[in-house]
């Protein structure tokens, strides 16, 4: 089994490895680090609840194991006659509940900033975002910042975006529902056909990460896979002006 | 015995089309061990896939997939998992918990001769098995079963191969068996309890299933509805659930309308929500019952146990939005969700602590069932906390839709579910078939699956952190995921050992049914009427005299009487009536 073990990843290695140097960058069985500006504020929402969850299970399970032990079926021994504790009762409900009740409260803002408060679009980095199966589609205004006009360019399965700034999406689908998941970023966000829903995130750092389908949309759906790439502002200038000069050829050909 | 022994029964109207509550919860409880096996035999190959992506499948590789050459297709892997959700929680766990023991103990734990209607009850198992084979059929129809998960979301639900249509008529069946079934638990309960049993001396068993069968009359019609309005859009042409403009593979979708995806999810999760309690309620309460008794021992906190199901069933009909705060449903919305989400694990947590409440001061024998319903507490506290960090709508943005809540799910129902299955199957065997099962095969049983238990779903929680997402074939595929695959090893070969432990079980039933030993009417020295006032296993008819109720069930060690149990039926002259319930 051991053998098994070891041979797994240096297998995993060896397909990819053209990937292998981004591949050090995971190691732990944990989180992959957080990018993105609110993933900080849902980790520490995650560890939060870990930490409590975490107690409440030792603490149940020790009382458990005690109780098995210290109760279990002896000679001459006789169970108490107790149907129950009415204050006992009380405390373990108010506790629960107050900690539960505090949870929900605790957690509220971090939602809002991730789905309801969306940047603006002026100060944002807009790309329109279409889930097909088993594709991304990533559409960028262009030259000349405005949508739906002749120069806008079209990736598949590549977002690039700024560092540092706000990236507006605007999630859609042309086919079945998918999920646009940015694992890194801890964002996710269903794409429904017929409904153009916003996400956004802030990177705090330049790379390739990952973008996942989190979706069950059809056969491929394991390998909808893209790429997200986040460049300073301006080597994305220059990359997007690489762009556009191939859609205008694409564009003098057709 | 009765009158009704004598009247002369062929071989097809008793054991067949039988309308005796005792054989129907039989046959209920022999065919969902079919199912589990066929819904197991489907996770194994899953887990065969998530461990060795793309290798041919051992020994019945070729003969299952021979254009691919051994090895499970994509196509395969989304039947794969659609089938084993689907036929794990309709035709194994509800069937278990609602069929058969629902079936069997209603009217020996009320002290009733039948269900109120026995005809119905009979029809609600012959809804059920054609519902199975029809099922069973969608794997050999062209495009093979349905693929596009248990949830079955539009629009990939509509536009999938005609295996979905199985899927959907099938589910429309089991419905209706659910329906009847419901209609007459909850008829029975309330009309047909023997003197003196009032609401608060019933078994927590009776009450979850009466619980459970209001929770099924509000839910079950819902998902019918919207099963009816999925086949219509599948194969008439309307668009409940189909937007406009739809594209399929570049071609314009001829029926595409001004329909919405998204009242799907909220039809669907309005019952699938609720089903979860159904799937969990009837547990508790044979937990509840099984722990009581082995501890010689009254339930702590009978009261709130029995507000703690109510509550529970009450809040999970509004709680069905947590499964949406990332479906592009109102972002507002997901506020009001996530608190009654967030509340419903507070009478969860209220029974754990009287589950303990009720060890605590107790005589406790570990026998088989108590064992197996002990590890359902335990496994239970996991799959309770582990909700936790899905009802926070801050945290489900990151695991949602990923292995944790895979474990989750599993913790839950194999965790909770399954285990009280095992504990009530050792526990009301000998009632039901007048032998009782091997001890000692039972207890390395529960062992074994104990340990492959966690081995195997305890893991799912550490690959959903990482960000691996459920229902992928293929977790290799992402650079993220790569380092955790020794993981996914692991947790397959812990599941492939989980499987064949119940090889164990499977002998050890049916064998006891021919060479265990003998059981006594009262054969765990319990209080309820099934064991004190009707031999192992009852006659038809079940009570020759119906008994007259003076106290609650669990009555243990109690100062009135030598024994350390007194149950619900004997009258002691001089304290009739005593006892808190």
């Amino acid at each position: 089994m051991i053998k098994k073990f070891g041979i797994i990843p240096a297998l995993a290695g060896t397909l990819f490895a053209s990937d292998s140097a981004w591949a050090a960058k995971y190691t732990a069985w944990w989180l992959p680090d957080n990018v993105s500006t609110f993933g900080t504020q849902v980790d520490k929402t995650f560890y939060i609840i870990l930490a409590i969850t975490t107690v409440i299970f030792f603490l149940v399970e020790a009382t458990l194991l005690t109780f098995l032990i210290k109760y279990r079926n002896r000679e001459g021994q006789k169970a108490k006659f107790i149907h129950g504790h009415h204050t006992l009762e009380i405390v373990w409900t108010i506790i629960p509940a107050a900690i539960l009740v505090w949870l929900a409260f605790y957690q509220r803002g971090s939602w809002a900033e991730i789905k309801q408060n969306f940047p603006a679009e002026k100060d944002a980095f807009v790309v329109e975002t279409s889930g097909q199966q088993f594709e991304w589609h990533f559409n960028y205004a262009g030259p000349d910042q405005q949508f739906g006009t002749a120069d806008d360019i079209e990736t598949i399965n590549q977002l690039h975006v700024p560092v540092e700034k706000p990236v507006l999406l605007k999630i859609s689908s042309k086919d079945v529902i998918h999920s646009f998941f940015l694992p890194e970023f801890r964002l996710k966000q269903d794409a429904v056909p017929g409904l153009v829903i916003p996400a956004w995130f802030k990177p705090l750092k330049t790379g390739v990460f990952d973008v996942a389908c989190a979706e069950l949309c059809g056969l491929g759906h394991y390998r909808m896979r893209g790429f997200l790439n986040v460049y300073t502002q301006s080597d994305l200038d220059t990359k997007l002006s690489e762009l556009a000069q191939e859609t205008e050829e694409e564009d003098i050909w057709e | 015995m009765g009158s009704h022994a004598e009247r002369k029964q062929s071989f097809i109207s008793k054991y067949v089309f039988s309308k005796d509550h005792k054989v129907i919860g039989i046959q209920f409880l022999l065919t969902s061990f079919v199912s589990l096996l066929i819904g197991g035999a489907l996770a194994m190959a899953i887990r065969w896939q998530l461990a060795y992506p793309w290798q041919e499948v051992p020994i019945i590789g070729k003969w299952l997939f021979p254009e691919s050459g051994g090895t499970v297709t994509p196509e395969f892997y989304a039947t794969l998992v659609t089938m084993h959700g689907t036929v794990m929680i309709f035709f194994v766990i509800i069937p278990f918990l609602v069929g058969a023991f629902g079936n069997f103990l209603i009217p020996l734990q009320i002290g009733a001769r039948d269900m109120a209607f026995p005809t119905l009850n009979m029809l609600s198992y012959w809804f059920y098995v054609p519902a199975f084979i029809v099922a069973m059929t969608g794997f050999f129809v062209e495009g093979n079963a349905a693929a596009a998960g248990w949830t079955s979301y539009p629009p990939l639900s509509v536009i999938n191969p005609q295996g979905q249509d199985f899927w959907l008529i099938s589910i429309l069946i089991v419905g209706s068996s659910s329906l009847m079934g419901a209609v007459n638990y909850v008829t029975t309960i309330v009309n047909m309890r023997a003197p003196g049993l009032g609401f608060f001396r019933l078994p927590m068993t009776i009450w979850a299933l009466l619980i459970t069968a209001i929770l099924i009359l509000i839910a079950t019609p819902v998902l019918t509805a919207a099963g009816i309005m999925l086949l219509f859009d599948r194969t008439m042409g309307t668009c409940f659930f189909i937007p406009k403009g739809l594209v399929i593979s570049g071609e314009p979708y001829a029926h595409a309308g001004g329909g919405q995806p998204l009242l799907w999810q909220h039809l669907f999760w309005f019952y699938s929500h609720p089903a979860v309690y159904i799937m969990i309620l009837p547990a508790m309460g044979i937990a509840s019952d099984i722990i009581s008794t082995f501890s010689r021992k009254p339930l702590f906190g009978y009261r709130p146990m029995v507000y703690s199901i109510c509550a529970i069933a009450g809040l999970g009909c509004i709680v069905w939005g947590h499964h949406m705060f990332q479906s592009g449903m109102n972002p507002v919305l997901g506020m009001t969700f996530m608190t009654s989400t967030m509340l419903i694990a507070l009478p969860s947590a209220i029974k754990t602590f009287n589950w303990l409440g009720t060890l605590w001061g107790g005589k406790i024998h570990f026998t088989s069932a108590m064992c197996n319903a002990l590890a359902f507490v335990s496994m239970f506290v996991i799959g309770g906390l582990s909700g936790i960090f899905m009802a926070a709508t801050n945290v489900d943005i990151y695991i949602h839709d990923t292995y944790f809540i895979v474990g989750h799910i599993h913790y839950v129902l194999f965790g909770g579910s399954m285990f009280a299955i095992f504990a009530g199957i050792y526990y009301w065997f000998p009632k039901m078939f007048g032998r009782a099962m091997n001890e000692f095969w039972g207890k390395v049983h529960f062992v074994l699956t104990f340990i492959f238990f966690n081995g195997t779903f305890f893991v799912f929680h550490i690959l959903g952190v990482g960000g691996m997402m459920r229902r992928i074939a293929d977790a290799t595929q992402y650079t993220y995921l790569q380092h955790l695959q020794p993981l996914n090893v692991f947790a397959s070969i812990s599941s492939f050992g989980l499987g064949l432990v119940q090889v164990i079980f499977v002998l050890n039933f049916f064998s006891s049914l021919f060479f265990g030993k003998r059981a006594e009417a009262n054969h765990w020295k319990a209080n309820t009427l099934e064991w004190a006032d009707t031999p192992s296993p009852p006659p038809h008819g079940n009570f020759d005299v119906i008994p007259t109720v003076y106290r609650g069930p669990y009555e243990y060690s109690s100062p009135l009487v030598k024994e350390d149990w007194l149950p619900q039926s004997r009258k002691l002259a001089e304290t009739a009536g005593a006892g808190r319930h």
